[in-house]
Order: structure tokens, then C-alpha cells, then sequence
């Protein structure tokens, strides 16, 4: 596998060191690290799972908005981040691998690095108050 | 493929009877070609030492950048093929996302800092962003790679290599950087420049017991640096950028001490000024 780019690298050491939940994804949308706050979400430590296709990851985190409506990828702030490459904001509901309900704010951005590189988005979430 | 260390010493040159075999020139390595290419590794004070032994008969000169801290450029200045009416040198640099490199290098090389300008000098200069692409590029029979690396700054790595051997040359770099445990070989900063080498050329800045005063400055512990020596594959491994405030006694205690820390899969060489490597192609 080929070593990651060193923005990258520097994010999840970055990510590792926050309490809030924070997901680093590619450009395809494959789930790259999550922190242990995150480990709400899949239900399992990152380094139980390593990396995570974006085909699993989105069977295992099901996204709603307050009627309980599916939540379209696109318009979701981490699909804006990578369709788009624009940051966006967003609250909506999220069931993770444990099957409760939270409500979530989340703020996803594009990676944008050195050289016009697009490397994916982080996507950080606060639990909000339901 | 022939390397030679004209300047080991980071941060600061650091001259004096206690420095005079690991020397107190910073940054700066030659490596000469099969076919005589000369490419030049930072320009470090001990760049004025190596420029002095280039004749007109070296032909094209590549000086390679790792980045522009005033410790791996201050030479530049003292570099004689740059005096050399016609001599043709090509200045490569990590690329930066505002200034190109002749606008950053024009802020050392001009008055108050220089007196001479960039664009005053008689050779045939050529500025270069070092191309990223993991495929890397040839200058001459040498291939030449650069990867960004983790240190303050735009900064790249360089992997040269040649008829089958190769080397590896990150004078700053802190792979460690928040991290209490290097991750897998896809999340470790530098691994792929490094990866197998014949030579790596590290950062071994600081000691074990002086890191923790010293994390985000872009260097390294000597037990980083013999665990990324390890994790990389890495046949030999030359301490480099040594710190200003180790004599030669505390740098020769600081290489005793990591040969002695335990069975290292590498042979480790003490980065001394005018150590010379002859990697012989396979």
C-alpha cells in the first residue's frame, strides 16, 4: 500500500489528539481513520478495522434528517466536501453500529494539498442536543 | 553512485575544536553519478567546501533543496559554479503555494541579507518547484524522487538512485510527530522514499531525554530515528543534522549508545564531514 500523502498523516496525528469525533476519508470516499471518539459510529476501533470502503461504511451508518427521512449522500456535508469539494455544515441524525439514534452536527471540508492535490475531507461531528 | 557529506551539522554551523570530526558545516551531500553527475543536497555552509572542487569540466550542476530554513541555503551564496560565467546550475525546491522559489530565495539572496542578487549572477541559473510524482524524475543516469515529509514548512525528502542501488536523504524530518509509536508503513511520514535503501541519510537531531523539549521542530530522537531506520528496511543508516549543542564526544556517546540499544537490522555509520559512501551498481 503506498504511504499516504504527509498532510495525511499530519491530520490523523492531529485527529488523535481531539476529543470530538473526526473521520478522514479519500477522494473515493473510503473511510481512512476515524479517532476513538469516533469509534461510536462503527462500533469498533480503528485498529480492529483499518481503513473502511465507502460501500460499508455507508451500510453501517445510516443518516437521517428529523422526519426520519434518508439523507442522500450528495446533499450531506461530507458529500459536499468530496462531490463538491466545498465545506459545508449540516445536523441530521445518525444511526451507528450500536443502533441508537444521535443527533449530530457535522462540519465537512476538502483536503486540499500541496500542488492542486484533492486527498479527500474530514468530516467532525458534535453530538447535538435531540 | 558516490555520496560524499560536506556538512552534517542542522540549525547552526557550528565550527570549533570540538566539533572537528563530525565537522560544523550544515547540511550539504554530493552525489556523483556513474556518468559524473553532480547533484548537490542542500546548500548547507559545506556547500562553499564542495563547490570548490567543481571545475568547469563538471559540466550541469543540480543543487537540490529540502527546504529553504536558512540552515540548508546559507551556503548558496559561496557556491563558486554560480560565479562561474556560463556554467550551467539548476536550483531545485519544494514547491510552495504562494511565492515561487526564486521570490523565497530572493529574500536570503539580496541586500541587507546578500549583496549580490539572484538574477545577478553570471551563470545560466535555472529555478525549479521539484516535481512531486512518486515516479520522479532523471537528472542524467541518476533517477530522483521527492516526497513532502514532516518537518515545519514545505520540506520533501529526496530518493536518488541508480543502477539498482539507492539512497535516501531527509535531514529534517520528525516521523514521531505526535505519535507515541510509528503507525503502519502506509501512515509513516518518508517511508516510501526510504523504503529499502541502501543508504538513508536521517535527521538524528536530538537524544532521547532531549525530544520531549523539543516536539514540533521538525527533528528527530535517535531511537526514532533507528526505529524508522528498521520499520523502512534500510541497509545502512548515517546520522545526520547533528545538533549544535553535541560536541564530538556526546555525538560519539549518542552512536554508542543506539548500537548498544539493541540488535538493529542496519548498520549505523556516524554522519561525519567528508565521509565518503561508494555504492557500486549492481
Amino acid at each position: 500500500m503506498p504511504q499516504k500523502a504527509v498532510e495525511l498523516i499530519l491530520m490523523r496525528q492531529l485527529a488523535s489528539y481531539l476529543a470530538m469525533p473526526i473521520l478522514m476519508f479519500d477522494p473515493d470516499g473510503t473511510l481512512l481513520f476515524y479517532n476513538e471518539p469516533a469509534e461510536v459510529l462503527s462500533g469498533r476501533r480503528f485498529d480492529e478495522t483499518g481503513e473502511i470502503p465507502f460501500e460499508e461504511w455507508s451500510s453501517t451508518v445510516h443518516a437521517t434528517d428529523d422526519d426520519g427521512t434518508p439523507l442522500p449522500f450528495e446533499v450531506r456535508p461530507l458529500g459536499i466536501a468530496l462531490l463538491k469539494r466545498q465545506a459545508a455544515h449540516r445536523k441530521f441524525w445518525a444511526q451507528g453500529a450500536d443502533g441508537i439514534r444521535r443527533k449530530f452536527e457535522a462540519t465537512a471540508f476538502p483536503l486540499e494539498g500541496q500542488g492542486g492535490r484533492h486527498l479527500g475531507a474530514v468530516m467532525i461531528l458534535w453530538e447535538a442536543p435531540s | 553512485m558516490r555520496i560524499t557529506l560536506y556538512g552534517t551539522r542542522g540549525s547552526l554551523a557550528t565550527p570549533g575544536p570540538e566539533t572537528v570530526r563530525y565537522g560544523g558545516n550544515t547540511s550539504c551531500v554530493e552525489v556523483r553519478g556513474e556518468d559524473g553527475t553532480v547533484l548537490v543536497l542542500d546548500a548547507g555552509t559545506g556547500i562553499r567546501r564542495l563547490g570548490a572542487t567543481l571545475g568547469p569540466e563538471a559540466g550541469r550542476v543540480d543543487v537540490l533543496l529540502t527546504h529553504l530554513h536558512m540552515d540548508h541555503i546559507q551556503g548558496l551564496g559561496f557556491f563558486r559554479p554560480l560565479d562561474q560565467p556560463g556554467q550551467e546550475v539548476h536550483i531545485w525546491g519544494p514547491p510552495s503555494t504562494t511565492l515561487h522559489l526564486s521570490a523565497r530565495l530572493g529574500r536570503y539572496l539580496s541586500p541587507p541579507l546578500f549583496p549580490v542578487r539572484l538574477r545577478e549572477l553570471p551563470c545560466r541559473l535555472a529555478l525549479h518547484d521539484v516535481p512531486l510524482d512518486p515516479a520522479g524524475f532523471q537528472i542524467g543516469t541518476l533517477r530522483v524522487c521527492a516526497a513532502h515529509v514532516c518537518h515545519p514548512g514545505p520540506t520533501v525528502g529526496y530518493r536518488i538512485s541508480e543502477g539498482g542501488v539507492s539512497i535516501a536523504y531527509i535531514p529534517d524530518h520528525e516521523p514521531m510527530l505526535g505519535a507515541t509509536r510509528l503507525a503502519g508503513a502506509d501512515w509513516i511520514s518518508g517511508f516510501d522514499l526510504a523504503a529499502g535503501v541502501d543508504l538513508l541519510i536521517h535527521d538524528s537531531q536530538y537524544s532521547a531525554v532531549q525530544y520531549p523539549h523539543h516536539v514540533g521542530w521538525g527533528h528527530s530522537a535517535i531511537p526514532h530515528v533507528l526505529e524508522f531506520a528498521a520499520r523502512t528496511g534500510a541497509t545502512r543508516l548515517v546520522t545526520f543534522h547533528h545538533d549544535p549543542r553535541h560536541d564530538d564526544a556526546a555525538l560519539d556517546a549518542l552512536v554508542d549508545e543506539a548500537r548498544n540499544s539493541a540488535a538493529l537490522p542496519f548498520e549505523i555509520v556516524p554522519g561525519t564531514e567528508g565521509a565518503r559512501f561508494d555504492l557500486a551498481s549492481h
